[in-house]
């Protein structure tokens, strides 16, 4: 039997297990708040394209602010990052040998495949940075407005969705934002305990619908573009 | 009725471990679960063979002791049940059945379906205990505790220490087992004096034991043979950022 010998003084919210999931959790939220604030801010396209520049000039104007904001971002999305790496490689050493017959009672999909779905939404979010924030020429449309300094960010949404392949990779980029979310939503509510035995389920239940409303709005604006809804 | 089983066969911690087929021709419905088991062994000791290995004490579904995954459920899935408690009438006649004992790192293998749950003691021995000086015996009712908070720690000392959580587990953490006996000493008054300390020292001690860390899938409440609620995995997160503030 192993003899139990750590300090309380060595035990930080960075190393307990709960702790960890703690972090897990409250960045997590705040991640998605952001999903769902950026949502908001892109449905501006279906007001065609004044409303999309204006929104796009607004959120220019804001100087620096946006670097702090964007800077915040970063941080909260390589916390949640490394943190999840972390926490999943010592859950796969925790059993090294898996049984021969495996069932599952209760867990899904979604919860099973965390870390697959958060390293796609990673590699989408590279490529959706260097599609429409840094804008690597080749990449998309990019016309330079002279009076706002700033790209035609309308054409550029609706060049860019004109393209079947981007279309689908969008497509397939929610798909796994919406199974992580699924996940995840109702997760925060345990982590942090705000939940008992008779609101767990009905969290879960919000969880999944969250899921598909996120899904749906995201994948709403690249479908009415292809399909030349939105003009 | 007649039975193929596939038993895990495992000489020691460090081992090969390997499937190996038996036939069991003759089960009747009323027999349990380890019943059939002791006549399997009873033949492999007529035929001069090495007996199936397993853990059982109690066979009343109270002491924790039995411990086999069947069809890859801990317990094999029937609710509320344990391996003593399960009976072959929910097996058909010509099933293959499964049995392979608990997988995690913190359970090593001793033998067959036989593993070390010393795991979950080191745990209790972080803190799952009060050690407040409570004087002589009180009257029985000399310390009021409302029903509702009474009936809340029962559900949690429920648990009976077998280790289905870990085994059911995809990550094999003991949230669970942890959360459970948290919960129970964190609402009593007793407990509640070292319930920031306990918190902490006994998921330390779970780390440090190579268990896994919980991520909400709720296997854990499915496969307890106690029906263990998840909630008391919420209370412990609560603990855990009482004790953090
Ligand atoms: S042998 Fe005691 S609970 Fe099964």
């Amino acid at each position: 039997m192993a003899i139990f010998q750590s300090s309380a003084a060595e035990i930080t919210i960075f190393r307990s297990s709960v702790g960890r999931k703690i972090i897990m959790a409250v960045t997590g939220v705040m991640l998605m708040a952001f999903v769902c604030v950026h949502l908001l801010g892109n449905s501006t396209v279906f007001f065609g394209a004044g409303a999309i520049n204006a929104y796009a000039e607004h959120l220019h104007s804001l100087g620096p602010l946006v670097w702090v904001f964007r800077l915040a971002m970063l941080g909260l999305f390589a916390v949640h990052i490394i943190f999840g790496i972390q926490l999943t490689l010592e859950n796969s050493a925790a059993t090294p040998e898996k049984n021969v017959q495996i069932k599952r009672l209760r867990t899904g999909f979604a919860a099973q495949t965390m870390i697959v779905s958060g390293l796609v939404l990673l590699a989408f979010v590279v490529y959706h940075l260097l599609h429409f924030t840094v804008q690597v020429p080749g990449m998309g449309v990019y016309e330079f407005n002279e009076a706002t300094h700033m790209t035609n960010v309308f054409i550029m949404v609706a060049s860019g969705f004109k393209q079947v392949f981007t279309v689908l990779l969008y497509v397939v980029g929610m798909i796994f934002l919406a199974l992580h979310l699924s996940h995840g939503f109702q997760s925060f509510f345990q982590t942090l305990g705000l939940n008992n035995d008779r609101s767990l389920p009905l969290f879960g239940a919000i969880s999944k619908v969250f899921g598909v409303v996120i899904l749906f709005g995201y994948i709403s604006i690249p479908l009415l573009i292809i399909f030349g809804l939105v003009k | 009725m007649k039975l193929t089983l596939h038993v895990w066969r495992q000489n020691g911690p460090d081992e090969e471990g390997r499937l190996e087929t038996y036939d069991a021709p003759a089960v009747s419905p009323d027999q349990s679960f380890l019943e059939m088991l002791d006549d399997i062994n009873e033949v492999l000791v007529t035929e001069g063979k090495d007996t199936i290995a397993f853990d059982h004490d109690c066979r009343e579904g109270i002491c924790g002791m039995c411990s086999q995954v069947i069809d890859g459920v801990p317990h094999g899935g029937m609710d509320r049940t344990t391996v003593c408690q399960l009976h072959m009438r929910v097996f058909n006649d010509g099933d293959e059945v499964f049995i392979e004992p608990w997988k995690a790192k913190a359970f090593p293998i001793v033998k067959d379906l036989v593993v070390d749950r010393g795991a979950l003691d080191t745990i209790i021995q972080a803190g799952g205990y009060t050690s407040c000086h409570t004087g002589g015996v009180a009257d029985g009712n000399a310390l009021p505790i409302g029903n509702p908070t009474a009936e809340y720690a029962m559900d949690a000392a429920e648990c009976i220490g077998c280790g289905a959580c870990v085994a059911s587990c995809p990550n094999s953490s003991a949230m669970l087992f942890t959360g459970a006996k948290v919960a129970q000493l964190a609402v009593l008054p007793q407990g509640e004096v070292e319930a920031k300390r306990r918190v902490n020292m006994m998921l330390e001690a779970g780390k440090e034991l190579g268990l896994g860390n919980c991520t909400n899938h709720y296997e854990c409440q499915a496969s307890c043979p106690k029906g263990v609620d998840v909630k008391f995995i919420a209370k412990l997160n609560r603990e855990y950022i009482k004790a953090l503030l």
